[in-house]
């Protein structure tokens, strides 16, 4: 019942952003919202895995382009409506997240973070090796000419996908975090072999963690060809994404659902503020700084400030 | 069928020789996350640091990259005690070590990598020494010397780190941090001071490593992330520990990687370290030579 309350609290509220940005009046509110609500979708998604389970993902980068892949390839052989591509993306991502954690997740913690290291090298060889979906080259993905809905009004049409991902996901974290699931996960981070002992059955926990996780990443990468109408391996695997992931949760705090949120709406809008004012470098300079203050001084993060 | 075997013998020779010289990136990597446990992704980072400390000291002054990086040796030592404090008192003190280190590490990796951009730009970047450029023969064999330097380079470090392991009582004590602090603490040696040597070390070698680097292929920020993988690949491979491992290791490595490349295209080589890590650690996460 709480789940409900606050699934309806986060569709109004999802419904009032919309009618701000809309108020706003200008396009490009809507461009860089998607990135920011982009954003809020993978740091809930690494947190389920990193901030509830505690197994550090550096392969966001990996399912996130997956997703974006598996529309291109979608777009190429087929005429499905976005939100179904989104589905499919979702799935892809979330069955490579499964065989991941099947192969890695028996080791010790530390080998799983290198194991997704390696997976997102792999995954850029091979699509950068794959013609189909334009190899190195990249592959241009043209629009549509109207969406669906909004008289045809292509950006936000995406946005409000992005918008729905977003609160989806945030909800999911929440219903986690209060539920049996989530006890199973924190029992997991604060003490695996207790945990085990006390017969949670902890391999299963962490590839539900690691699938849901690896989904959710896929479905936020779904619309990326969509919204930047060509994609490369280069921008489509970047290093960036991995960073931004982990430094939201962290910096934003890592132990609610509310903290990936939090590092994303501050993070996201401090660096599209910085890529117009500064420069795009200098922005991810300041992302890497403040992943690295915050884990040194503020290990609990913003959440923690408030909590004590 | 001649050329063909000439091109294999080519390419054995030199995946050896390019193997060697994994082992001299790989060789901190053994000492931080083998033996001190600290999963240190930002060590290919500051190879590249060490690359374009060569390159800026050969560009300026006309430098010998190889003799400005064992000049560089104890600024690099620095860095790495400054960095070991900084991790000690803020993660294993607080028994808090494994997300907030990882990310930690990750982060430094990142702005390192930002950094360099900003400073030297994205393109390539190379080095001038006259052992770039012309080859040894031996028959139907091809040995470049932009390839045979760096290993020879590669295997004195690695030599001389095993002397120093085996042999002093800083290297054993190293050694026996790894396998018990408490034991060590009980023998009155202070396992913190030893780790923050150990560390050092494992960061002075990346001046050597990125001064070969810089030699045998021009670099560029970016190029760090290629070599995450190889080297871990490369330090569970050999089985964490053992420096004999570990270069057997690169070596398989490297000729795998390059007969890859040879007869498939350079664009496939990548995924081969990452290919033998994922492997490694699904069916042997203790090693080729590890005791399971």
């Amino acid at each position: 019942m709480p789940n409900l309350r606050f699934g309806l609290a986060a569709t109004l509220f999802a419904v009032c952003v919309f009618l701000a940005a809309k108020f706003v009046g200008n396009q490009y509110v809507f461009f860089a919202g998607y990135v920011v609500l982009q954003y809020i979708v993978l740091a809930t998604a690494w947190n389920i895995l990193g901030g509830f389970t505690g197994y550090v993902n550096f392969g966001t980068a990996a399912f996130f382009a997956m997703g974006a892949y598996s529309s291109v390839v979608l777009h190429k052989t087929t005429s499905l409506p976005l939100p179904v591509m989104i589905m499919v993306g979702g799935l892809v991502s979330g069955l490579v997240g499964l065989g991941t954690g099947y192969l890695t997740l028996r080791l010790r913690g530390t080998f799983f973070s290198i194991a997704t290291l390696a997976m997102a090298v792999v995954v850029q060889t091979l699509v950068t090796n794959w013609d189909f979906v334009g190899g190195s080259r990249g592959a241009y993905v043209i629009r549509p000419a109207k969406s669906p809905i909004f008289n045809g009004d292509y950006i936000q049409y995406l946005f409000v996908l992005m918008l729905i991902l977003a609160t989806v996901s945030v909800a999911v974290a929440r219903a986690i975090q209060y539920s049996k699931l989530g006890l199973g996960f924190a029992s997991i981070r604060d003490d695996e072999g207790a945990a085990e002992a006390s017969g949670v059955p902890t391999l299963r926990l962490k590839l539900i963690a690691t699938t849901l996780s690896g989904g959710f990443m896929g479905m936020a990468g779904a619309p990326l060809p969509y919204y930047v109408t060509y994609l490369d391996p280069s921008s489509g695997f970047s290093l960036s994404y991995a960073v931004n992931t982990i430094a939201m949760p962290l910096i934003g705090g890592t132990s609610s659902w509310a903290g990936p949120l939090i590092g994303a709406v501050l993070l996201g809008t401090l660096q599209q503020v910085a890529m117009v004012t500064i420069s795009s470098a200098l922005s991810l300079l300041i992302v890497g700084l403040l992943l690295v203050g915050f884990v040194v001084a503020a290990p609990s993060g913003i959440i923690g400030w408030f909590t004590r | 069928m001649d050329l063909s075997l000439d091109l294999l013998g080519n390419a054995l020779i030199s995946g050896l020789l390019l193997g060697a010289f994994y082992a001299a990136v790989t060789i901190g990597i053994s000492i931080a996350f083998g033996m001190l446990d600290i999963v240190n992704i930002a060590h290919p980072a500051f190879i590249l640091v060490g690359s374009y400390a060569a390159y800026t000291a050969n560009s300026v002054l006309g430098w010998d990259p190889i003799l400005t990086s064992i000049a560089m040796l104890p600024v690099f030592y620095l860095l790495g005690v400054a960095i070991y404090t900084v991790y000690d008192l803020s993660f294993e003190r607080r028994g808090d070590a494994s997300i907030r280190g990882l990310a930690f590490f990750f982060g430094i990796l990142f702005i390192t990598e930002v950094t360099l951009v900003l400073v030297f730009g994205v393109d390539y970047r190379l080095v001038e020494a006259p052992y770039i450029g012309p080859s040894v023969h031996f028959g139907p064999m091809d040995l470049p010397l932009r390839l045979l330097v760096p290993a020879i380079v590669s295997m004195a470090l690695v030599g001389l780190l095993q002397i120093y392991m085996s042999r002093t009582f800083i290297g054993r004590a190293i050694k026996a941090v790894a396998q018990d602090p408490m034991a060590l603490r009980l023998m009155a040696a202070n396992p913190n001071r030893i780790k923050r040597i150990a560390f050092g070390l494992s960061i002075a070698t990346c001046s050597i490593a990125g001064a070969i680097l810089i030699i045998i292929q021009p670099v560029e920020p970016s190029i760090a992330r290629d070599y995450i993988g190889r080297v871990f690949a490369i330090c569970v491979m050999g089985g964490l520990t053992s420096f004999g491992g570990m270069v057997v290791a690169a070596m398989v490595l490297g000729v795998v990687e390059n007969l890859t490349a040879t007869f498939y295209g350079p664009s496939w080589s990548p995924a081969v370290a990452f290919g033998f890590l994922l492997l490694t650690l699904a069916v042997r996460p203790s090693g080729l030579f590890g005791r399971t």
